[in-house]
């Protein structure tokens, strides 16, 4: 191997490795606050990249429906759980948070999707529709089962990735779609090819590592969420709406999931089923770091990336094979480091 | 112990469905389909749901025994019967391996490292050129017996299902016996059971084999009834299907495995050929009703749908007395032995720079109560843990009739006869007082997993549970020995502690604080108790913070302020000591 191809794999490596990190930084973030470990993180990537691809060819993607569908439910639920004490202005919120912004979105959606929308106008309604998918999602799927163990909440995820990737294929059909390119453009340094849409996913990436640890240390939500991931209890005691705190793990979570989506489907092909295994890869990442690390889990995704990248040169057959099996001696390292604190579980 | 009469019923029914006329063979081919997938639920009933141990990696033990069975008759042209074996063989051997790596994870990087290996396994099986890579190999042959050759669904359809029924019944004897109570403890922490001389790490790897094993058996008969395999049932969707079939029937109970299977095979087979009529055109229609079903079906029953069956049944007569009159073999006592018990020599333990022990020196004599008290946070607890080897002291020695056990495992020190209850109760309260009890004779019962199955231990538990009952009258908590102990109060939950620890058969009983939250008479009980077992020829140690109790009780007290021994001495004289009042009441009083 010459350094040219060495480069080239690193590259690769690395850029995959930074959507990974993105991923994994989610599926920590979900966890610590939820106890759900959100297999559908990869519906969240393909509905992002393909509702964004289809808005670009100028089709109207069947998500923003779903947005609507979901958000009737949220509200449904809403007023199920309240229905000892309705008043007025429970019901105005809840109609305007859950009915009227997908429906809004729903109608901007329909008009644009007919004229073919500039780039930024096709991210911004991809990123609000998904983010109102994984928003209205944990209010009807997992906030009724808060209270569960993580086994049960783990199965639940299951469902809804099912349920999920079987709408997928509804919404966009058995075909594969790229999207157009965030920032095209590229330039070259030495044997290296820079093209503007690895560079924002490495900007994306980095901006929003950043952006969640400023969130998480300065900001009054961020701590709340922290304190939720600790003790749910405690948190409630000291007065922080834990549902809240749910809420906002899972709008972070599918919007950074769209937004992993809208950046790799201009590099890569992707369908209706892609986001699974992507999603896994950026589990793996997750897991490594311990599911509590963030900086941590960063690292961990570029190894991810760099491991896919080089074993897909050497034994491409067995690339999925050595991505996987990588977690066993880290988790075998990791356990052996931390002797086993003693749970009450249930 | 459960009446055998519904089981037997079960078998009936299931044998006579294939006579039924008019039996469309489509619904025998279903059944084989939850026969296959109950087997595999089965082992992770006892996996996940009983032993807290999740696993995404089920399908691919299938898919070892399928592809033994299948390389090994078609490559080799072994007979189906000698398949079984070695099959069964190459799953459990490889559930060691892999056990061996997993079952050390904790908490949840356990079901990840499954769900890793899981994936990881498919896609060699994909990849590997005598496995015949992604086009898996066919034309593997039938089961046969004589000249009869089980090619239709329904001639397979009974290797299935008594296969199922067998194994259900194992399973359900493992379960109900002492290495079962193990098993059953597993899920509540290690550290109770561990203190009882439970092997947890072994439990584990035993409870793993087993799952492994069945599901083994599941891909042995899958072989053979598709006869062809390929290794796409072995994927890691698979393996997660198996997870829900568990969950949706009831991850605690071996029949909720069965029960689950045939809800999500019938489910499934439903949707995928009813669905397209009503919604027609669309492609996977079925997949989003069933994964919203599976949603709601969780927010409707998160336990399961076999708890919330069985609970319009009327309750289950509790099972009677055990005979007391089978006794077990008693520790032999010198009576030469030496008079000092148990000696802490000037223990010392640091978490980090705390020092939660600070240089303790006490002993306990033969035939003595000795009470150990201070505030809040003076180290009682850590000293308990330090003595029962559940952690180890950082400087210091502790001897137990003369023998160093510094580093010793909660198993080897309650092989010496000292046995403990805790601050935190930790039984488990899904079992019945009198199965809680019984953990604590664990070391004096012999009876392996594989007798257990069989039923070869049924005198060995006589004798444990005759002993368990023996001390549950003895604590007097007989009415209450057929409840689940999750439904007793606080305080009747520490006495089946006691109970527990009696089970032992020990020399020296550490408590603590076993009189919170017993009212006045429960508490006199609880001090003749204690009287009367010393008088018997034992010591007890224990840690309280009820003063009148202690006071009235113990022949000698040692007082810790801050990890440090500042007094020992006769009640009376401990109640004038200057340091401990300071101690309890600060300077002034």
């Amino acid at each position: 191997m010459n350094t040219t191809i060495m480069l080239f794999l690193v590259q690769d490596g690395i850029t995959n490795g930074a959507i990974y990190a993105l991923l994994g930084l989610a599926l920590v973030l979900v966890f610590a606050v939820t106890r759900v470990i959100l297999i559908p993180q990869g519906e969240f990537v393909t509905y992002g990249a393909l509702t964004y691809a289809s808005l670009a060819a100028g089709q109207m993607p069947g998500t923003a429906k779903l947005a609507l569908a979901l958000g009737i439910g949220a509200f449904a639920f809403d007023l199920f759980v309240a229905r000892k004490a309705l008043h007025g202005r429970l019901i105005l919120r809840s109609a305007v948070t859950n009915i009227v912004l997908p429906a809004i979105v729903l109608a901007l959606t329909v008009y644009f999707a007919g004229q073919k929308p500039p780039v930024a106008v096709s991210i911004a309604l991809s990123l609000v529709i998904v983010a109102m998918i994984g928003l209205y999602l944990y209010r009807v799927a997992f906030q009724p089962l808060a209270h569960t163990s993580v086994l049960v909440l783990l199965i639940a995820s299951v469902g809804v990735h099912l349920a999920l990737q079987g709408l997928g294929l509804l919404f966009f059909g058995a075909e594969g779609q790229r999207g157009p390119a965030v920032l095209s453009g590229a330039f070259t340094a030495g044997a290296l090819r820079f093209t503007g849409q690895s560079l924002t996913v490495y900007g994306i990436t980095i901006a929003f590592i950043v952006g969640l640890w400023l969130f998480f240390g300065l900001t009054l939500y961020g701590k709340a969420l922290r304190a939720t991931a600790v003790n749910r209890l405690g948190a409630r005691l000291v007065g922080i709406r834990t549902t809240l705190s749910g809420q906002i793990a899972f709008l972070l979570a599918s919007v950074i999931g769209a937004l992993s989506g809208i950046m790799i489907v201009p590099i890569t092909t992707l369908y209706y089923d892609s986001g699974f295994l992507i999603g896994l890869k950026g589990f793996v990442a997750a897991i490594i770091g311990g599911l509590v690390s963030y900086p941590l889990t960063a690292v961990a995704a570029l190894v991810v990336g760099l491991v896919e990248a080089f074993s897909s040169f050497y034994a491409s057959n067995y690339k999925e094979v050595i991505v996987f099996m990588l977690l066993i001696p880290v988790l075998l390292l990791r356990s052996l480091a931390a002797p086993a604190v003693e749970e009450e579980k249930d | 112990m459960q009446s055998r009469l519904p089981i037997i019923v079960f078998a009936a029914l299931m044998a006579a469905i294939p006579f039924v006329p008019g039996m469309p063979p489509f619904w025998i081919v279903l059944l084989d389909n939850i026969g296959l997938a109950a087997l595999v639920a089965m082992g992770l009933v006892l996996l996940t749901g009983v032993g807290g141990l999740t696993s995404f990696g089920q399908a691919a033990f299938v898919g070892f025994g399928a592809y033994t069975t299948a390389v090994l008759s078609t490559a080799y042209g072994l007979s189906p019967w000698l398949t079984l074996p070695l099959s069964l063989v190459v799953s459990g051997s490889l559930a060691v391996l892999l056990g061996l790596i997993t079952v050390r994870l904790s908490g949840h990087y356990l079901p990840l490292g499954t769900l890793a290996w899981g994936l990881g396994l498919f896609y060699l099986f994909s990849k590997l050129e005598f496995l015949g890579r992604n086009d898996g190999i066919s034309a593997i042959p039938p089961l046969s017996i004589g000249t009869f050759k089980m090619l239709s669904p329904g001639s397979i359809y009974y290797a299935i299902w008594v296969a199922v029924i067998v194994s259900a019944l194992l399973t359900m004897n493992l379960l109900d016996s002492r290495t079962g109570r193990a098993i059953r403890a597993l899920r509540r922490g290690h550290v109770a059971a561990e203190a009882f001389g439970v092997h947890t790490p072994r439990a584990k790897l035993l409870v793993f084999i087993h799952a492994a094993v069945l599901a083994g058996l599941s891909g042995w008969l899958y072989a053979h009834l598709q006869r062809a395999v390929n290794p796409t049932p072995f994927g890691a969707q698979a393996g997660i299907e198996y997870l829900f079939i568990a969950v949706v029937g009831g991850a605690g109970y071996v029949w909720g495995g069965v029960l689950g299977a045939a809800i999500v095979v019938v489910l499934k087979e439903v949707l995928q050929s009813y669905l397209p009529l009503i919604l027609p055109g669309s492609g996977q229609v079925e997949t989003i009703v069933f994964g919203i079903m599976l949603v709601a079906l969780l927010q409707l029953a998160p336990g399961g749908l076999w708890p919330w069956l069985m609970s319009f049944l009327p309750e289950p007569t509790r099972g009677k007395k055990p005979d007391t009159s089978l006794k077990l073999a008693q520790r032999t006592r010198s009576p030469g032995q030496s008079s000092v018990l148990l000696q802490v020599d000037k223990a010392r333990k640091q978490f980090g720079g705390v020092v939660a022990v600070n240089n303790v020196s006490f002993d306990v004599q033969a035939r003595e109560i000795v009470a150990l008290i201070g505030p809040n946070g003076a180290g009682k607890s850590t000293t308990f843990n330090l003595i029962t080897g559940v952690l180890s002291a950082t400087s210091g020695s502790i001897s137990v009739l003369g023998r160093k056990v510094d580093k010793a495992p909660p198993q080897e020190i309650v092989k010496l006869g000292i046995s403990r209850t805790f601050q935190h109760v930790k039984l488990v309260p899904d079992m019945t007082v009198l199965e809680n009890v019984a953990i604590g004779a664990h070391l004096r019962g012999h009876s392996g997993p594989i007798a257990s199955m069989l039923r070869l231990d049924r005198t060995d538990e006589a004798k444990l549970l005759a002993e368990a009952a023996r001390q549950i009258e003895r604590v007097g908590l007989t009415e209450q020995m057929h409840q689940l102990a999750g439904s007793l109060s606080l305080g009747q939950q520490r006495i089946v502690e006691i109970a527990r620890a009696l089970c032992v058969d020990p020399m020296l009983l550490l408590l603590d604080e076993p009189a919170a939250g017993l009212r006045h008479m429960e508490k006199q009980q609880l001090a003749k108790l204690l009287r009367d077992l010393r008088d018997g020829g034992m010591s007890v140690l224990l840690v309280e913070h009820d003063m009148g109790f202690v006071m009235n009780l113990a022949d000698r007290i040692v007082v810790l302020d801050f990890g440090t021994k500042i007094a020992e001495g006769s009640p009376a004289t401990i109640k004038t000591n200057p340091e401990v009042i300071k101690a309890y009441l600060g300077v002034a009083a």
